[in-house]
């Protein structure tokens, strides 16, 4: 097990305001980590701040022990939330998993085994079959399966996913979050996966951490569901619901 | 046919209409794709205020509302980017600034321009063997930058926050797009005018969008109805009293009408 993402008091400012503050956590590989919050929270701002997309002000944070991280961002593979991009644009299933494999290095040049390299990526989340099919014909859920497939394309060692479930009825969110759990196990990847649903996350992450501008806790699921300080970071009041699987917990 | 073919300002003019339908569409391609239609309306207004400074200076006012337009462009890219402000506000804010420089340089110099009127309301027939080198060299600059950067403008134009996480170098890119919008509407607007030019960087892109359903098949229709329009154009005006870039322009609105209303037929029936 690798330590993949080491975060120690990390403080983020953005446009003068702190968006994040004193945050301390652990990512390491074939671990999925669950971070949840309310919505304004830092959380997408945590992912980017992984990225290199923002700098940090206080503490630190490393990935794979470095803390330049513009050089391995090979390494990641980034989902980002789904607003970000035009649903009806006109690509194939096939094109929108190849915009994964661009990066400095493929600039003027052709992709090397590109096709195989998407088939492959495709097949890793189970649309192998949908490679021609035109991105706007696909459902929600498939849809989101295939930008997981574009942030797998290269086969990354840590996979970023910012909330990946939005817009997703229950059982799709259920068989999303499945289908990380299976590649996370199979692939030895980290993943770091930001959302606010937190019944269909909890019984799937491996840690959660749980943030509203300043951690409140991180820490095994079943930890950070009885705690307290999940109630602090949402500012309301969690019931225990008993289901046949164990005891979850719900807000009200 | 050939009777149009034999006068060298016709031959000219289609040879113009050639290049501009082809760079106009391969920009409008783009300019739907990542949603800058009112970039190029708001440009070619903004280039009146570059022109305007070539006529009263004596200096060319091609070359100044290129400068303009250009310049424009990516400012607009960068401030958008910097302050936080929404490109249509930028737009929005340069497309009247660039009129109101544009109107008071005009009336403030005394003078008869009679450049002013074609730039105006373009005059395709007009068009000279120098004007059809500076178009053919920015078609010939245009179609470098999309062919070497094709599949990076594309992942730009989908998604740019995962560009921008990839590594890519989406600020520059993006820069360059802006230019060669900015370049393209200032060669067009010696063919269509200020006024038209818009319609040529947004309806051969928006009707393909609308009949497409991957962008190999968006650029080919975009150009396909680019040209349709650019030759129908010239050929009506030739024909009937109409000036050749209203034509062209209608020409074009005409087909995305059928194409809009076919194609809503179409799935009403579905």
């Amino acid at each position: 097990m690798d330590e993949v993402v080491k975060a120690a008091n990390l403080t983020v400012n953005l446009g003068g305001k702190t968006v994040l503050e004193d945050i301390t956590f652990l990512a390491i590989s074939g671990e999925m980590t669950g971070v949840i919050g309310p919505n304004g929270a830092g959380k997408t701002t945590l992912l980017r701040a992984v990225l290199g997309l923002v700098s940090v002000q206080r503490g630190s944070l490393t990935v794979f022990g470095k803390r330049e991280i513009k050089e391995i961002r090979p390494r990641i593979g980034y989902m980002p939330q789904r607003h970000f991009f035009d649903r009806r644009f006109l690509l194939s299933a096939a094109d929108v998993v190849a915009t994964g494999l661009l990066s400095p290095r493929t600039l003027l040049r052709r992709i090397p085994k590109k096709n195989q390299q998407v088939k492959d990526a495709l097949r890793l989340v189970g649309m192998e079959n949908f490679f021609h099919q035109p991105f706007q014909n696909l459902s929600g859920g498939e849809q989101q399966r295939v930008l997981l497939a574009r942030a797998l394309a290269r086969r990354p060692e840590l996979l970023l996913l910012d909330e990946p479930n939005t817009g997703l009825d229950f059982p799709a969110q259920r068989s999303f979050v499945e289908l990380l759990r299976k590649l996370k196990d199979k692939e030895d990847i980290a993943i770091i996966l930001v959302s606010h649903y937190l019944v269909s996350i909890a019984p799937a992450a491996d840690k959660l951490l749980c943030i509203n501008r300043t951690m409140h806790v991180h820490g095994y699921p079943a930890e950070v569901l009885r705690s307290p300080h999940l109630d602090e970071a949402y500012r309301c009041q969690f019931d225990f619901l008993t289901t046949g699987s164990g005891t979850e917990r719900w807000w009200h | 046919m050939s009777e149009i073919l034999a006068y060298g300002f016709m031959q000219r003019a289609l040879l113009a209409a050639l290049l501009v339908g082809t760079l106009c569409s391969i920009i409008s391609f783009f300019v739907i794709l990542k949603r800058l239609s009112f970039l190029g309306a708001g440009i070619s207004h903004t280039a009146l205020g570059g022109i305007a400074i070539g006529l009263v200076t004596g200096l060319d006012p091609v070359l100044t509302g290129s400068i303009f337009a250009v310049g424009t462009a990516m400012s607009t890219g960068h401030v958008s980017r910097l302050g936080k402000i929404s490109e249509d506000t930028v737009i929005g804010i340069f497309y009247a600034s660039g009129m109101a420089l544009g109107i008071a340089l005009i009336s403030s110099f005394k003078g008869y321009y009679p450049e002013l009127f074609s730039l105006l309301f373009g005059n395709i027939l007009a068009v000279s063997i120098r004007d059809l080198q500076v178009l053919a060299v920015v078609l010939g600059v245009v179609m470098v930058f999309v062919i070497l950067f094709f599949k990076e403008l594309l992942a730009i134009c989908f998604d740019e926050e995962m560009a921008v996480a990839g590594g890519l170098p989406v600020g520059p890119l993006y820069m360059g797009l802006l230019a060669a919008i900015g370049l393209t509407i200032m060669v067009s607007i010696q063919l269509v005018g200020v006024v038209l030019v818009a319609a040529l960087l947004v309806i051969p892109g928006a009707t393909a969008y609308r009949l497409s359903t991957n962008y190999r098949s968006m650029l080919l229709y975009a150009l396909i109805i680019g040209l349709t329009g650019s030759f129908g154009g010239l050929f009506v005006s030739y024909y009937f009293p109409v000036p050749p870039g209203a034509a062209i322009v209608l020409i074009m609105a005409v087909i995305f009408t059928l194409v809009v209303s076919f194609k809503y037929n179409l799935e009403k029936r579905l």
